[in-house]
């Protein structure tokens, strides 16, 4: 039998130890390193489809890649009904995401996982800063007239700088689609960077709605100019949008990363958001990016998923591995 | 146990191993002995030599499977022609039902069927299950449905009879669905004989065929090597050889059937171009190339071997593609995350590895990614080389192995030259976000595949085979249901007598006086030309009185006549409704002089002037038969998969040779010559040789039709002769031969050196004036190979 493990060299290579600080200066808006590339969907649907058919992890491989995943969620909460209680379950599911039987059984009593972020809405900032408190978890905030984008300049920069005075370390803001839709690439770039600034030292990460942006190359240019404009993360979806996270927009996303990479030596981090529901998508998300981009992406540094209901799933995976019986959700407690 | 702890550090993904054990299971069931699968039955002669069956990944031996010979492929054959008569009697739905539960019951035993190819062939278990079997199954419900239609659709044609197939290691099942799908379907019934490195699933098969209650002696399987195989190609009692594997077999099958009549279908070897243009999604193309040569370790006919990238973008695609090279995962087949896993056998491991050493010694740039291959097994690295220049043995020889050679080009053009510089034509893959681009290449690379911006598709609706010496006839599609079928009326056509060898070139007797002398020379480039040899013969009447004298064409005047249909190129460009337009001119010029030919037909061949009246007529209504067919002979647009648009497209050869009968000197010639030029070939024709004279007056119809110079040359003399050249010319296409049996097997066995497709009688009559025989679907259908053109498409 052959040692998979022998395999790959390229493999064994240790990920790298997280910078979480290390932003993106960003760079002046440059069309020569986007303006020429299109996205063929086709061979990128195909890509996607069966880069999930290629890999697949089992037994503890898989269960440590589980709990990768929780590692890099961004335990979210973006509906018009939140309340403080509601945030504060949130946070305290955030610091404690598995059950401590579990938790021993996966041989991490001495350093158990939590999430890599909660991610409110800006007037819920506040409540997740208190209740995240020690924790060393950062708050991540959604702004700039979230989810349409559509608010005056002024006020979209002054929601970012409440949330920030509020204690968000990261903010996730959305772009205007109708720069990308009509290739008005200096304005997204422009208003991107206007954010940027208005971020301080908070980490922005740029939602590109790509649902809303219909075509893979529109995804490509967006996320390329995004990044020009000092992005730290670029991010798909904001969870509101007809069609969410899907892997071809997400590889679409990867590439322009490493594109952007190869031309600046700057790693950019990537958040897929909305319709990642089970731990099989949590793997597929995770393989893309060790395939696409490699080891330093499978860290909270540089990936992140939005993700509300995937951690229960997963939670459910990871019993099943610890006990060979099927797991009930109601077993796993709720945030 | 590996800690949770660990892994988190290093993220590496663990083993993921299938798991084995029912198809060892199955093995253990046969005790590890295989036999032939003979008349329903499995058989094991007594005292029978055997082989090895290993897994090439571990050197683990499987089993032992016999090797089968003359004796018991003569069973096989006996057995299959017992049941040739049920079979192909029974109604075509139940032929399909039988087709269905044959599809039915691959599905239902698909993982057994993955994992024991996986085993048996070294190949990634990835690919056996989500690629492999899901085709095989596929190929047997389309085919389920030819079955029931083949009556309705293919009126006018039966069964080709009992078939004899060969298949190759690299797809063991898959290439067997396409060899028994459609012969079952068409209503043959079939020996086959698996590679001997991989006979497994074909017995898994043989079982589903008792499963499922498929009449005995329908499908027969005999193991064996290359020997077996020769026994199948050299048995008489065949009707069709199917054989998929290297050129270098395929041309001794083309020689050892020669003249034998069995009908042919040869899919060999290739070096595809994988063409990448400037405008392309290059990360795109990177994954192209996995897919094209890394796919099944390149142990595929139609690899796209031979990366040829556009200058400006050469860099940035060889680095995107070496970084994608690092994370190819090389090992156990069996392991679910592998891409890529054993080459079948040592002997083909050393191969590979003596052609990387010799591409090294050749002076091309050797990579391969730093991760290990498995230290023991049949394992090859991925491996690119640059800066392969177009004479090496790199770029010219079919490696069979995850070896890809690149090369830069400047312009479109260039790229189109690259490509066509091999004696192969199976595959084509294109790269470019531009229509334009992507179709105009398209058109012109020489290949019975092309892959717009995707590679190595397939499915059983689209037809599959190459051009040039990488074999004629396809599989899949209507196209290939074809090759298992013939036309009804040729059974019972009679031999045609044919006349003896023009006797010695030397000057007789004639008539002489009345008018000025009229010498039919040779008819190339649209120029009259004196023969060669600066010999005439004599071209006497029905009762031995010269009419005139013709010229002896030779091996040079046929060349000539080769180059001149070459320069002739424009004609294959224009568009139908042109060429519809000289046709028909041409029909209405050979009409005014009606009066002038039917006297020189009679004359020739001492019939009557009204006999001879009604074979210009004839041959007027031919001529207009086919100017009316040069726009409509249309090919097929089809959806094979969501978002995808599968073009056939009717190709001319380009340069075909044809020989014509004695019989009906005109009709016959036109019957032969019309078809071809309508479909947009150019020819070189040789008239029958001791009644030329129809043709050599048609010189004057031709230029006056405005039939451009080199689209029809004609070149008197002995046809044998003559015929015997057009084989064996290496830049002729395709060659129809009527006239002896005799003739009929030297065409045969000389066109193996380019491996053209051929059509010829096999010495048996046609009636010329018979509709059914002297024209039709058939002749359109000769006169084109079919390039199938994927283009996936989305916004």
């Amino acid at each position: 039998m052959v040692d998979a493990r022998r395999l790959n060299q390229a493999e064994a290579e240790r990920v790298e130890t997280p910078d979480l600080h290390r932003r993106n200066p960003g760079m002046p808006l440059t069309p020569e390193l986007f303006a020429g590339v299109r996205v063929n969907r086709s061979a990128a649907e195909r890509r996607a489809a069966t880069l999930v058919t290629r890999r697949t992890v089992k037994k503890e491989w898989q269960a440590a890649w589980l709990v990768r995943a929780i590692q890099c969620i961004d335990l979210t909460t973006l509906a018009g009904d939140d309340t403080t209680g509601k945030v504060r379950r949130l946070c305290a599911k955030a610091r404690r995401p598995l059950r401590p039987d579990v938790v021993e059984g996966l041989g991490l009593a001495d350093a158990p996982p939590t999430v890599g972020a909660v991610c409110v809405y800006p007037t819920m900032v506040p409540h997740a800063v208190a209740a995240l408190e020690g924790s060393g978890i950062p708050v991540a905030s959604v702004a700039t007239g979230f989810p349409a984008g559509l608010t005056p300049m002024p006020q979209r920069l002054a929601e970012i700088e409440y949330a920030v005075a509020a204690g968000a370390a990261e903010i996730d803001i959305v772009i205007t689609r109708e720069h990308v839709l009509t290739g008005n690439w200096q304005a997204l770039h422009d208003e991107v960077r206007r954010m940027r600034e208005a971020c301080d030292n908070a980490h922005l990460k740029a939602i590109l709605a790509t649902g809303d942006l219909a075509t893979l190359t529109n995804v490509y240019r967006a996320s390329m100019v995004a990044m020009m404009a000092g992005a730290d993360f670029i991010k798909t979806s904001t969870g509101k949008e007809a069609v969410n996270a899907t892997l071809p927009v997400s590889l679409t996303m990867v590439r322009a990363v490493r594109d952007y990479q190869a031309a600046t030596g700057v790693r950019v981090g990537f958040k897929p958001a909305g319709g990642l529901r089970t731990a099989k998508d949590a793997m597929a998300w995770l393989s893309l990016m060790k395939e696409e981009l490699g080891g330093p992406w499978l860290t909270p540094a540089l990936f992140r998923i939005g993700a509300s209901s995937l951690l229960t799933d997963i939670e459910r995976q990871l019993d099943h591995y610890l006990t060979g019986r099927y797991a009930a959700a109601h077993h796993q407690p709720i945030g | 146990m590996t800690e949770i702890r660990d892994i988190l550090e290093t993220m590496e993904y663990g083993p993921a191993p299938e798991s084995a054990d029912i198809a060892r299971a199955w093995i253990a069931r046969h005790k590890g002995r295989f036999g032939h699968f003979i008349d329903g039955a499995f058989v094991h002669p007594k005292r029978a030599k055997t082989f090895a069956i290993t897994n090439p990944a571990t050197g683990e031996t499987l089993g032992e499977a016999l090797q089968g010979t003359a004796k018991e492929v003569d069973a096989a054959q006996a057995a299959a022609a017992r049941a040739f008569g049920g079979w192909s009697a029974l109604p075509g739905h139940e032929r399909a039902r039988h087709l269905y539960a044959i599809a039915r019951h691959v599905q239902k035993h698909s993982r057994l069927l993955a994992v024991l190819e996986s085993l048996d062939n070294g190949k990634p278990i990835r690919e056996t299950r989500d690629i492999d079997i899901p085709l095989v199954a596929r190929h047997f419900y389309h085919h389920a449905g030819w079955a029931a239609l083949v009556e309705s659709e293919f009126a006018g044609y039966g069964p080709a009879g009992v078939c004899g197939q060969v298949i190759p290691w690299n797809f063991p099942l898959l290439m067997l669905a396409w060899k028994i799908a459609p012969a079952l379907a068409a209503g043959c019934t079939v020996v086959l004989k698996p590679a001997e490195y991989t006979p497994l699933t074909a017995l898994v098969f043989a079982e589903i065929c008792q499963e499922v209650g498929l009449p005995k002696g329908v499908v027969n399987i005999v193991l064996g090597d290359g020997e077996t195989g020769a026994a199948i190609v050299s048995h008489p009692g065949f009707d069709k050889l199917a054989f998929t594997g290297s050129t270098e077999v395929g041309r001794i099958i083309r020689r050892q059937s020669a003249g034998t009549g069995r009908k042919l279908s040869l899919e060999l070897g290739g070096k595809s171009p994988f063409i990448v243009f400037e405008d392309a999604d290059l990360d795109a193309a990177v994954e192209g190339v996995v897919d094209a040569i890394w796919f099944n370790q390149g142990e595929v006919c139609c690899a796209g071997s031979r990366l040829l990238v556009q200058e400006g973008v050469a860099e940035a695609m060889y680095a995107k593609l070496r970084a994608r090279m690092e994370t190819l995962r090389v090992g156990d087949p069996l392991d679910k995350a592998i891409d890529m896993g054993a080459v079948v056998a040592p002997v083909q491991l050393e191969r590979i590895q003596r052609l990387i050493k010799q591409g090294i010694a050749e002076g091309a740039t050797c990579w391969q990614p730093s991760g290990a291959v498995p230290g023991s097994g049949c394992f090859v690295a991925p491996t690119l080389f640059t800066g392969v220049d177009p004479a090496s043995t790199l770029a010219q020889e079919e490696i069979f192995g995850p070896v890809l050679a690149a090369t830069t080009f400047r312009t479109p053009d260039e790229a189109v030259q690259l490509a066509n510089n091999t004696r192969y034509g199976l595959a084509a893959s294109i790269w470019s976000q531009t229509l334009d681009v992507a179709f105009d290449a398209a058109r012109q690379v020489k290949a019975g595949v092309v892959w717009i911006n995707s590679t190595n598709l397939f499915d059983a609706m689209a037809g599959f085979g190459g051009y040039r010496e990488s074999g004629f006839g396809r599989e899949g599609g209507r196209e290939g249901m074809y090759e298992y079928l013939k036309p009804l009326w040729e059974a019972k056509a009679p031999p045609a007598t044919v006349a003896p060898p023009l006797p010695e070139a030397l000057p007789e007797p004639g008539e002489g006086g009345s008018g000025f002398d009229r010498t039919a020379k040779l008819y190339i480039g649209g120029r009259q030309a004196r023969p060669d040899s600066g010999y005439s013969y004599p071209v006497p009447d029905a009762k031995g009185v010269l009419i005139s004298e013709a010229g002896l064409g030779n091996r040079k005047d046929i060349r000539n006549a080769v180059e001149a249909a070459h320069k002739a190129a424009a004609w294959s460009e224009m568009t139908g409704h042109q060429r519809a337009q000289v046709l028909y001119y041409l029909a209405e010029n050979l009409e005014a002089r009606s009066a002038e030919f039917a006297a020189r037909l009679a004359r020739m061949s001492g019939s009557s002037v009204r006999k001879a009246a009604e074979e210009v007529a004839a041959a007027v209504a031919r001529i207009a038969y086919y100017a009316a067919w040069a726009d409509k002979w249309d090919g097929a647009a089809r959806a094979p998969m969501p978002r995808m648009l599968s073009l056939a497209l009717n190709e001319p050869w380009g340069v075909m040779g044809i020989s014509c009968p004695d019989e009906a000197p005109l009709l016959a010639f036109v019957s032969l010559a019309l078809p071809a030029i309508a479909m947009g070939n150019r020819i070189v024709i040789t008239p029958p040789p001791r009644q030329p004279l129809a043709a050599t007056d048609l010189y004057q119809v031709l230029d006056t039709s405005d039939v451009p110079g080199g689209v029809v040359n004609i070149v008197t003399g002995d046809r044998d002769t003559l015929a015997k050249v057009l084989a064996r010319h290496d830049d002729v296409a395709c060659c129809w031969y009527v006239g002896s049996a005799e003739g009929s097997a030297m065409v045969e066995r000389e066109s193996a050196g380019n491996l053209k497709a051929t059509w010829v009688n096999y010495g048996r009559a046609r009636d010329w004036f018979d509709p059914q025989q002297g024209q039709g679907h058939e002749y359109l259908r000769r006169a084109c190979q079919v390039k199938t053109i994927w283009t996936p498409y989305g916004a």
